[in-house]
């Protein structure tokens, strides 16, 4: 059957002309492209409404919006920047990174790779279609805990199919990721040899094929709770709403570990090629990374101290997650120890990494302080929660996303970055997450409720400045916008190599940018 | 083998296993409740008493006694009336004690209702037996009925000292009721 079937890597020409290049591309760097921009849409269109909580926050009393809608902002902004923001754009950067890193001339299934970007458009119009709807958008929080979720009206199901498309988008993407991992690399690139990224993305790939079904499951079973009668999750029937939060967080807590794996792979990329020196402890990582993966199965109660487990859960749940802490130093650790008497320099990807390091550590502090469980019967569910989480995702993922931006942008498109705006972009980026997020610690222990459109009076003023902090760092975010405009259309050309210390097949065997179908020859790797 | 046809196959292998595992796991989450079942039942999380049919009087502890609280609680569109007979009790570990709830239908339509119950503090539904309750099957109302509900019960005597009260409190739901006014509210909305 396949003797006539021309897959599209034969032909030896570039890009088709006009739109539809775009919509029936199968090629590793467009579909990554597409992944990137698009997730840089929903980043900003996630960071439009963080300024609306934001807005509405700046001062006690309901000044803005109506409390409901509040509620839809905060769960939709988190719904959109966890899976229309972070995790596309890291697909994006595996599709553009792994078949380069490994040697390969595409993904090993391009056809499928077409299919699970161009899904999420449509599932994230459906989302957002959900503002216009009778009843508002969906505003029982992105953990959509019943029996509140189940209030919401109209854009319940539309919730609910959302789940189901990004699901499998992800599912896909990470099928396509496993198999071009096994099955493509080049002759000589054994797993030991793979750049950490890629092997970040491997051990991710398996935990979204693990856990992302399990949260179709999860909603699966809210709908049927909802629209078929059963009782799931209904007391009244004799289900459980507490089973719904341990289904969740078994997926939820992979999840933030689905956020964070790349971007240790990609932390671990620019820090050697800034500091002129091979990665310190390059297997350590690997197992570091794998036991990290592997420990966040059993850690999800840890988001549920509170909802009366017995005392040998909590404190099993207490020291797993603590245990979580080791790997994790393992990989700061040996970050540093790559600095450590190299020559470094610091131009603005190695700068996000930096402050990736830095402030990421600071987000693992405050979550091994919620880890401790007696200590988060009074943190929960308040603003220092939202604190921890927002270092680990905006100074963590998004930090290394934004390195990732400025390491690679020259290779993917041979021009240069804006280096001064680049280092304003950080300096601005790093000054002001730090206005925006560090008061919500003291909020936070101070007592402020998370998800709440009014506060009482005595934290009236740190809310002001995270506000302040908020919006300069929401305006921030366009100059990125713009210098990654300006790269793509010109600017000062790009060596093949990019950075005097850089490494990999990306930089060492293809030019700036690369051809559109590289790699056609597998390269021999040493 | 060509390398192309090679590839192609090794690649459908990776998609059949790992497809396998997604639906494996979707498998899974559905396979969370009745684990979460069990689990419940061994640990005595979430408060469900054990249901027990043995009647045989056991060894009773002379030496302790432990006050039993009860709470009768309505659902959300419930039309009803719902209470203990007696608000709390002292008894002593092995007792068999008989008390009973007493609950009426309010609506002028007959309801089937059921109650739910929860032990607290969790640990103590371990040892929580109950010989005979209402809550163990659905309970049908004609209109305006008023019905006394019998409950037999009994704590073993292996309940830790630690455990001085323990309270039982039940919700009645109206399952006829629900989605009525469900459909009512958001139609008036
Ligand atoms: C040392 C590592 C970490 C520890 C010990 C830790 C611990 C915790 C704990 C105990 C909570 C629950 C707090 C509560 O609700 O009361 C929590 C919440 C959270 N963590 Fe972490 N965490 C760690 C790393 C991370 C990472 C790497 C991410 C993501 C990249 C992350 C994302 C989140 C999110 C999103 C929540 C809040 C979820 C919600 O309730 O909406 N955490 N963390
Ligand atoms: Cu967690």
């Amino acid at each position: 059957m396949s003797e006539h079937v021309a897959t599209h890597d034969d032909h030896d020409h570039g890009p088709e002309k006009g739109l539809m290049r775009w919509v029936r591309t199968t090629n590793h760097k467009d579909i990554g492209t597409l992944y990137l921009l698009f997730s840089l849409l929903m980043f900003l269109i996630g960071g439009a409404m963080a300024m609306v909580i934001r807005l509405e926050l700046f001062q006690p009393g309901m000044q803005f919006v109506d409390p409901q809608f509040f509620n839809s902002m905060t769960t939709m902004h988190a719904l959109i920047m966890v899976f229309g923001a972070v995790m596309p754009a890291f697909v994006g950067l595996a599709n553009w990174l792994v078949p380069m890193m490994i040697g390969a001339p595409d993904m090993a299934l391009p056809r499928m790779n077409n299919w699970s970007f161009w899904i999420l458009p449509f599932g994230f119009a459906m989302l957002l279609s959900t503002l216009f709807m009778e009843g508002g958008a969906p505003a029982a929080g992105w953990t959509m805990y019943p029996p509140l979720v189940l209030q919401t009206q109209d854009a319940f199901p539309f919730l609910i199919f959302t789940v189901h498309i990004l699901g499998l988008s992800s599912i896909m993407g990470a099928i396509n990721i496993v198999a071009t991992i096994l099955n493509m690399r080049a002759p000589g690139m054994s797993l030991m040899k793979m750049p950490l990224f890629v092997w970040t993305w491997f051990i991710t790939a398996y935990l979204l094929i693990a856990v992302m079904p399990v949260f179709a499951g999860a909603v699966t079973m809210l709908l049927t709770d909802q629209y078929f009668g059963t009782s799931f999750f209904d007391a009244a029937g004799g289900g459980d709403p507490v089973l719904f939060q341990h289904v969740f967080w078994f997926f939820g807590h992979p999840e933030v570990y689905i956020m964070i794996l790349p971007a240790f792979g990609i932390v671990s990329a620019i820090v050697p090629t800034f500091a002129r020196k091979p990665l310190f402890g390059y297997s350590s990582m690997v197992y570091a990374t794998a036991s990290i993966a592997f420990l966040s199965f059993i850690v999800w109660a840890h988001h549920m101290f509170t909802v009366g487990m017995p005392v040998a859960g909590e404190l099993f749940f207490m020291y797993a997650t603590m245990l979580i802490a080791v790997p994790t130093g393992v990989k700061v650790f040996n970050w540093v120890s790559t600095m450590w008497r190299g020559s470094m320099t610091f131009e603005t990807p190695m700068l996000f990494a930096l402050g990736f390091i830095i402030l990421f550590t600071i987000g693992g502090f405050s979550g091994l302080m919620l880890a401790i469980t007696p200590v988060d019967f009074q943190y929960h569910d308040t603003y220092f929660v939202v604190a921890h989480f927002h270092y680990v995702l905006v100074s963590g993922a998004i930090f290394s996303i934004m390195a990732a931006a400025y390491y690679w942008l020259p290779k993917w498109t041979g021009n240069m970055y804006d280096e001064r705006l680049g280092k304003i972009h950080f300096w601005l980026s790093t000054i002001f997450v730090n206005v925006l997020f560090f008061p919500q610690h003291f909020l936070g222990l101070a007592g402020m409720p998370r998800r709440i459109p009014d506060y009482s009076l005595q934290f009236a003023d740190w809310n002001m400045v995270s506000s302040i902090g908020g919006f300069a760092f929401g305006l921030t975010q366009l100059l990125f916008c713009y210098i990654v405009y300006k790269t793509i259309k010109g600017g000062q050309k790009a060596t093949d190599r990019v950075w005097e210390g850089a490494t990999g097949l990306e930089f060492e065997k293809l030019s700036s940018p690369p051809p559109y179908h590289s790699f056609t020859e597998a390269p021999q790797v040493k | 083998m060509t390398r192309k046809q090679e590839l192609r196959s090794s690649n459908r292998r990776v998609v059949l296993m790992t497809g396998a595992a997604v639906v494996l796991m979707f498998g899974f989450g559905f396979a969370m409740v009745p684990l979460y079942d069990v689990f419940c039942q061994v640990t005595g999380f979430g408060g469900r008493a054990l249901q027990s049919t043995a009647t045989a009087p056991a060894r009773i502890d002379e030496d302790r006694e432990i006050t039993v609280e009860f709470v009768a609680s309505v659902g959300k569109h419930a039309y009803m009336e719902f209470r203990p007979k007696v608000a709390k009790m002292k008894i002593r570990p092995g007792q068999y004690v008989q008390t009973s709830f007493f609950a009426t239908n309010l609506n002028r339509t007959p309801i089937t209702g059921r109650a739910i119950y929860n032990v607290a503090p969790a640990e103590g539904s371990l040892y929580f037996h109950k010989t005979e309750c209402f809550c163990f099957t659905e309970q049908a109302f004609k209109a305006g009925e008023e019905r006394e509900m019998p409950l037999v019960f009994s704590i073993s005597p292996d309940v830790p000292d630690n455990i001085k009260t323990i309270s039982l409190s039940y919700t009645f739901y109206d399952k006829t009721a629900n989605n009525q006014v469900a459909q009512l509210t958001t139609q008036g909305e």
